[in-house]
């Protein structure tokens, strides 16, 4: 299931994660939204926020599991 | 390095806002590359666009070239800014008017116009 897989992905890279969360858009199991809450984002742009959120994805974005990807990203107080 | 990637980064570097989307203005393939062109004309931005879904390699370049992995891309004055959702959270917390103004000078909107580029094809500049 690629939801699954894409959340424990964010799980590894996010550890610390308030709110970690994977929607499949549209049910077919390759549109997803991601929401992220990590102390790893803080003081970080939201270029490099995304970019981090993109690298846990990179097997997935790479194989074409995921085929749209949605993010957003929050600061978390630590 | 390949022609395509020159004439990527040839786009990248001197197009004053690029956007690497699939389809075009007229007619966008995607809805993410929707909301990003959205976003731009709502901040009333210059918009090259460039519709990657010819070749597949036109995609591969420009992830190489930016490490950025999804597509659309958008880029100001040579610069990375990001694909749909930050350039949309940008245009609602109203940086993106900022970022444009800082790059591109305070009457950046001047010049807003759209227009299409093709990498596959030597330049036409």
């Amino acid at each position: 299931m690629a939801a699954g897989h894409i959340e424990s992905l964010l799980r590894q890279a996010f550890p610390d994660a308030d709110e970690l969360r994977v929607e499949d858009r549209t049910g077919g199991g390759d549109h997803f939204q991601v929401t992220v809450a990590s102390s790893r984002f803080a003081g970080l742009p939201l270029l490099e926020q995304h970019r981090l959120v993109n690298e846990a994805l990179a097997e997935p974005l790479r194989d074409g599991t995921i085929h749209e990807l949605r993010i957003k990203t929050r600061e978390a107080q630590g | 390095m390949s022609e395509l990637s020159d004439r990527i980064k040839d786009v990248i570097e001197h197009e004053p806002v690029a956007l690497f989307m699939k389809g075009t203005p007229q007619f966008a393939m995607c809805g993410n590359s929707d909301r990003a062109l959205r976003a731009l004309r709502d901040a009333g931005a210059p918009v090259t666009a460039v519709d990657i879904l010819p070749d597949p390699a036109i995609r591969q370049e420009l992830s190489s070239l930016s490490g950025w992995p999804t597509i659309p891309q958008v880029f100001v004055g040579g610069e990375l800014v990001g694909g749909a959702d930050i350039v949309q959270e940008l245009a609602e917390s109203g940086e993106l008017t900022g970022i444009l103004e800082s790059k591109l000078g305070a009457d950046y909107r001047d010049e807003a116009s759209e227009r299409v580029v093709d990498v596959l094809s030597p330049a036409q500049r």
